[in-house]
């Protein structure tokens, strides 16, 4: 590589500057790996690859430049070009490193839909998704080949689908979300059995009357027609940044379409949207015969659910709730005077598909590690009463890249059945997280845990095992001060019997 | 070496004849009597003898060795059972890492999550013994594996005891004697049971210090020496080191004492003794770290403390009636010095019980002394099949005709009072009320019976062959092989000479012969049947007679071995944690070192609970894998469906939900379609019968039908929730089941 190269690269890269001197941690190692890479003369294969790759890869050559026994080596050559493009592929989907989605497969009713709700597709398209629209029923749709996953989130407006084209069903759904990738389910007031039941293993259970629409004679959107109280302006939010952003949404979010209830088992999903306390559920056409199953402020809009795995969904029981005409819709609500010239619908829309598909609110602990005080190995056993310090550092994915994440309520338990020390970490506003404390007196296989869930956030569920021993037999102290006059006993006894000994075999 | 002990004993004689002249007025007339036969059998010279001697006692230590080596032969050189596999772990662990290391260990796999300090919580004597001779054999540059050490230390150390045994016998009787007891407790099937290859357990090398300690204290008391108390002192350390039935020898030997001072028998031999085997031996055993302070602080030592005090108070009274020689004095003290002695030992013992300092009796020790306590409170002792009580036919299993023997012994031994054999007449008398309460002390009354009855067969034979030579004209009943043993030597009533005296001496000699060679094949016969099957390897009989072996067992502790990762945590009942550990090399909840109750009611609510409450408790114990024995497919009967009814019970012990009658049907234990509901759904019962509703597992049966109970199960149609089937082996017999992690979305 060239000095004007490097050149070039360092102005792309501000931060690697610094690494060109910086020597590696293997060179070795290194040199091995990235000989057969200088052979094929092309290194503008590496550049593709994502930051750190390249930075790694650039040092490494700076390093190794004057070696010239490059021939021998093509075969490895060739392998590591085959794994390059490998990790390319890799690197550019969803992964720990960079947790925000990249493929989405949207399956729509309708290709119709694509131009109606065009400003929420090409929000997404802007921020850098790649779209990929299909209708439900295309034959050729598949989640993932050869077992691999083709896409990191599923968004689905096709409520009407009562069966999906191809292999996609129920269970390959499931089985995407149980495999960490995100979902967007969008319903309305002829949503299918089919969505139906995903909602239903989701912890979500739409109103199981079909023709059952939400409707509310409270907070209402004022329109043309008189007396359609279906289209709702709901702005019962959850309260939470994490979850819909850190500006407020001013004017409310026009819905419409069917209301849901959450499963009071499943604790893993949350009312994002809720109805007023005047919301019912029913159907509009009939007259009321008996009270509606669902009423008031439990009724859910719009839910989420974010799963063990850190999988995140979205269900809304309005599909109007996504498309342009609501986006740009003027709202008033019902019995309040203020009229907003756009409706909340963009803004709640686009925060909430920036959570779903992890560019907010996405955690990651690493380096955890822990050692007594004043050393820095990590012991494989500790003993009572050590005093020791357990360190974790957590970031936060802002999108593009990882940033220290600032809390004061992360804790960190030392348990064993039940936590013996609890203690809250201290940071230093750079990730780093810190506690140090004695270990009980305790002996057993102990755990130190971090359990940390908060509202939005992916929940960070550490757990690391540690046996703590007792003292060994020579690790008490050897002589107590309080022990003295025992001591003094048994050596004057010991004495005293020696003397007699003499006195009494020697003394006639 | 016999020349030897017999100068001591003859010192031993002349030392005793102060003490007491109706002892030793026999031990004289026999032993000159014998050396009177020996002249009659004309055998030339005292060196023959010796030889002969020597050479039936090689042959028995011979025969004790390989008598036991049948499961090696049949199976493999394996460990059996269940603690032998602790015990060949730790063992392995103190080869490895050295003393220290073990001294020190604290073991995380095992009672997970509390662990287990196994250097504090063993008798180390076993794992010593067998890592010295292992370091011995490997100084000699034998290169053996350390799992055949493990195999034959215990056929090792019973032959040892043969030899230890013949002294002891000649000890108490005379060498004859000593030679016959070698003989009988080299094949008695009640010591085989604990001692055959494989069986490396502490009992193995326990019998044998438990012999040599009685052994070296007989021989204290018979010579007074101080350097034989020591030795018995250094004995009963090896015990302590080996075994917890040292409680017996540290309870025995104060009993015997305090006979001996009720008897008018004290005598300065016994003083000294009896107080430098206790202190030395107490002091000894404080070195043992699971027994640390408990000679003094636990009830079950303080019998020995208050006779070491009482012997004390003995010798004063000695002492002060020596200087005082006022008879009325004396009285009045002695009542004085008793009341004030007792009354002090009551208090100190009322304060110290009081205050916590002396620990109450343990329940396994109040189990001994009333059979049915275990029963009503500790379900946990009462659960192992060990420690049942006693069956006639196990006696007689286990000691054929030595159950016979054994009263006519203890009539020679009543003839023949002394020091010796009255500790021996206490030794069997205890010993024997012992094995009645749990089968598993059998095994210290061997030892025992046998030298007891070797007594009664030496003396009898004895008799028998003079009365044939036609030396002695001899009283003699006709009523069977019994009373004529109880021939007396008394040479009073010798009016006149029984007819056919010769003829019937020599049928007599022939039925004993005979019955000893019916000993000896009823022996060898229960070895290779009974006690030779190591158990973690079962054999049964096919249609054809051809044997069939289900190695289940090893197979899925390979399997967990091979395919968990290597925190997984596995729960079983405590019956198998020995051998997950140490064969399958995972950690495990709870294990056969029963110390922790609470622990093993967990596991056993869990495995009595409903499926969903189970996964609960397993949950909070991180539990990655559940491993049941099933022995419906084969037969085999002690598989988990019938401990059932004790985890049940261990589990309601503790956490009163569990509720026994909720598992029988009448008072019934059952899984037919008659079990109670909750029995056909707890979590026991889903995992053992799971998919077993599927098969046809004999020919004309309907499907599910579980042969070891003989029944067509209740609840064919069992479904897991929370739980999914990892592995079974190949005959069923080990069931593995993964613990779901729980469900991503809810």
């Amino acid at each position: 590589m060239t000095a004007e190269e490097w050149e070039d690269f360092r102005k792309g890269h501000p931060k690697a500057a610094s690494l060109k001197t910086v020597p590696l941690p293997f060179p070795e190692l290194c040199a091995t790996l990235f000989d057969g890479n200088a052979a094929t003369g092309n290194p503008s294969q590496c550049l593709k690859l994502q930051h750190s790759a390249v930075i790694r890869i650039q040092t490494s050559r700076t390093l190794e430049e004057p070696k010239e026994d490059n021939m021998a080596k093509f075969s490895i050559a060739t392998v590591f070009i085959a794994s390059i493009s490998l990790l390319l592929t890799l690197t550019h989907s969803f992964s720990l490193e960079n947790p925000t989605d990249r493929r989405i497969l949207v399956l729509v009713d309708d290709l119709a839909l694509k131009s109606s709700h065009s400003i929420f597709f090409s929000s997404l398209q802007a921020r850098g998704f790649e779209l990929d629209f299909k209708l439900s029923d295309d034959p050729k749709i598949a989640l993932q080949r050869y077992g691999q996953h083709l896409y990191d989130g599923l968004i689905l407006f096709s409520p009407s689908t009562e069966r999906f084209g191809g292999s996609l069903d129920v269970a390959a759904i499931l089985d995407f979300v149980d495999s960490g990738k995100d979902l967007i389910v969008a319903a309305d007031a002829n949503a299918s059995d089919l969505i139906r039941n995903i909602a239903a293993e989701c912890g979500i259970d739409f109103d199981e009357d079909p023709s059952a629409v939400v409707i509310d004679h409270g907070s209402y959107a004022v329109s043309e027609t008189e007396g359609d109280h279906t289209l709702i302006a709901a702005d019962d939010f959850i309260q939470s940044d994490v979850l819909l952003g850190s500006t407020k949404i001013e004017a409310p979010v026009l819905f419409k379409g069917i209301g849901h209830s959450l499963n009071p088992a499943n604790s893993l999903v949350l009312k994002v949207l809720s109805g007023s306390p005047s919301a019912y559920s029913a159907n509009p056409k009939s007259k009321l015969s008996s009270p509606p199953s669902l009423s008031g402020s439990s009724i859910s809009l719009v839910s989420v659910v974010q799963a063990r795995n850190n999988a995140r969904i979205v269900f809304s029981g309005s599909l109007d709730l996504f498309s342009n005409k609501f986006f740009k819709s003027t709202v008033q609500k019902a019995g309040s005077s203020h009229k907003f010239a756009k409706s909340g619908n963009q803004q709640f829309a686009t925060e909430i598909s920036k959570w779903v598909f992890h560019e907010r609110g996405h955690l990651k602990a690493v380096n955890v590690r822990h050692h007594r005080v004043g050393e820095t190995d990590e012991p494989a056993i500790y003993r009572i009463n050590d005093d020791l310090e357990y360190l974790v550092e957590i970031y936060e994915w802002s999108g593009s890249n990882w940033e220290p994440y600032v809390a004061n309520d992360v804790q960190v338990q030392f348990y064993m059945m039940s936590p013996y020390v609890l203690k809250t970490m201290s940071n230093n506003k750079k990730g780093l997280y810190l506690a140090s404390f004695k270990v009980p007196d305790v002996y057993g296989v102990f755990q130190f845990k971090v359990e940390y869930q908060r509202l939005g956030y992916t929940s960070l569920s550490l757990a690391k095992q540690i046996p703590v021993r007792p003292f060994r037999h020579n690790e008490y102290e050897r002589f107590i001060p309080t022990a003295f006059p025992y001591y003094g006993a048994s050596f004057s006894t010991m004495a005293g019997f020696l003397i007699f000994s003499f006195v009494y075999l020697y003394s006639k | 070496m016999v020349g030897k002990v017999d100068a001591a004993k003859g010192g031993a004689k002349s030392l005793q004849s102060p003490a007491s002249n109706q002892a030793t007025s026999k031990p004289d007339l026999s032993s000159m009597s014998t050396a009177f036969s020996f002249k009659n059998l004309k055998l030339k010279t005292k060196q023959q003898e010796l030889l002969i001697r020597v050479s039936i006692l090689g042959l028995v230590y011979i025969l004790a060795f390989i008598t036991r080596l049948f499961s090696v032969l049949r199976y493999e050189s394996m460990i059996h059972e269940f603690d032998p596999y602790f015990n060949y772990r730790t063992t392995l662990y103190l080869t490895e890492k050295g003393f220290y290391e073990f001294w020190n260990w604290f073991d995380s796999e095992s009672w997970y999550p509390l662990g287990r300090i196994i250097g504090g919580t063993l008798y180390p004597g076993l794992m010593v013994t067998a890592a010295i001779i292992y370091w011995t054999l490997k100084f000699l540059r034998f290169a053996v594996h350390i799992r055949e050490v493990c195999v034959l230390t215990a056929p090792f150390f019973a032959s040892n005891t043969t030899i230890v045994a013949y002294f002891f016998g000649k000890e108490l009787w005379d060498s004859g004697a000593g030679l016959v007891a070698a003989a009988l407790i080299a094949i008695c099937p009640g010591y085989i049971s604990r001692s055959v290859a494989g069986s490396y357990d502490n009992e193995g090398v326990a019998i044998f210090a438990l012999l040599l300690t009685f052994y070296l204290f007989v021989k204290a008391v018979n010579t007074g020496s101080l350097a034989w108390s020591l030795a018995s002192a250094f004995g009963y350390f090896y015990m302590v080191s080996a075994w917890g039935g040292y409680v017996f020898i540290i309870n025995l030997i104060p009993l015997y004492v305090l006979v001996l001072l009720i008897t008018g028998r004290y005598s300065m031999r016994l003083y000294v003794a009896y107080n430098c085997m206790y202190i030395v031996g107490m002091l000894l055993a404080m070195q043992i770290r699971f027994v640390g302070f408990q000679h003094v602080q636990s009830g079950e030592h303080m019998a020995a403390m208050g006779v070491f005090f009482l012997i004390q108070v003995f010798y004063f009274l000695v002492y002060v009636k020596h200087m005082l020689n006022d008879k009325k004095l004396f009285q009045a003290l002695l009542r004085i010095g008793v009341t004030s002695a007792v009354g002090v030992a009551a208090i100190a013992l009322g304060v110290g019980t009081a205050s916590g300092y002396i620990s109450p009796w343990t329940g396994r020790f109040y189990s001994l002394l009333d059979p049915t306590y275990a029963k009503d409170h500790i379900p946990i002792i009462a659960s192992v099949s060990e420690h049942q009580p006693t069956a006639w036919s196990s006696f007689m299993f286990d000691f054929h005709i030595l159950l016979f023997l054994f009263p006519a012994g203890l009539y020679f031994c009543f003839k023949r009072l002394s020091d010796a054999t009255i500790f021996i007449v206490m030794y069997g008398l205890t010993s024997m009320y012992f094995a009645g309460v749990m089968v598993r002390l059998i095994l210290v009354a061997t030892p025992a019976v046998c030298l007891i009855s070797a007594i009664a067969v030496s003396a009898t034979i004895k008799n028998l062959t003079q009365a044939i030579r036609g030396k002695n004209t001899q009283t003699m009943s006709s009523k069977g092989t019994n009373s004529s043993k109880g021939l007396s030597k008394q040479q009073a009533s010798l009016d006149q000479t029984i007819p056919y005296l010769k003829n019937g001496a020599t049928a007599l000699l022939l039925g004993a012969f005979y019955l000893l060679s019916r000993y000896a094949i009823h022996c060898t016969w229960v070895t290779s049947e009974a006690y030779s099957s190591p158990s973690i390897v079962l054999a049964a009989r096919g249609a054809h007679g051809q044997r069939i072996i289900f190695d289940d067992y090893r197979e899925a502790y390979f399997w967990l071995r091979q395919n968990t990762p290597s925190d997984a945590k596995i729960m079983s009942w405590w019956d198998y944690g020995y051998q997950i550990t140490a064969m399958g090399n995972r950690t495990v909840i709870v294990d056969n070192n029963t110390w922790n109750n609470t622990h093993i009611a967990t596991v056993g609510r869990a495995m009595s609970s409903y499926e969903d409450e189970a996964y609960e408790i397993m949950r909070s114990l991180d539990v990655d894998y559940v491993l049941v024995v099933f022995g419906g497919v084969t037969g085999y009967s002690s598989d988990d469906i019938n401990k059932f009814l004790w985890m049940v019970r261990i589990g309601g012990g503790v956490f009163p939900v569990i509720k026994e009658p909720d598992y029988l049907v009448n008072g019934e234990y059952r899984v037919d379609k008659g079990a109670a509901p909750k029995m056909l759904n707890c979590l026991m019962y889903k995992l053992c019968y799971y998919r077993f509703g599927e098969l046809t597992t004999e020919y004309g049966k309907p499907p599910g039908y579980d042969r070891a109970r003989g029944v067509e199960i209740g609840n064919k149609d069992v479904k897991l929730e929370y739980l999914e089937e990892a592995f079974t082996t190949s005959n069923w017999i080990v069931r593995i089941y993964k613990v779901k992690p729980p469900s991503n979305r809810w």
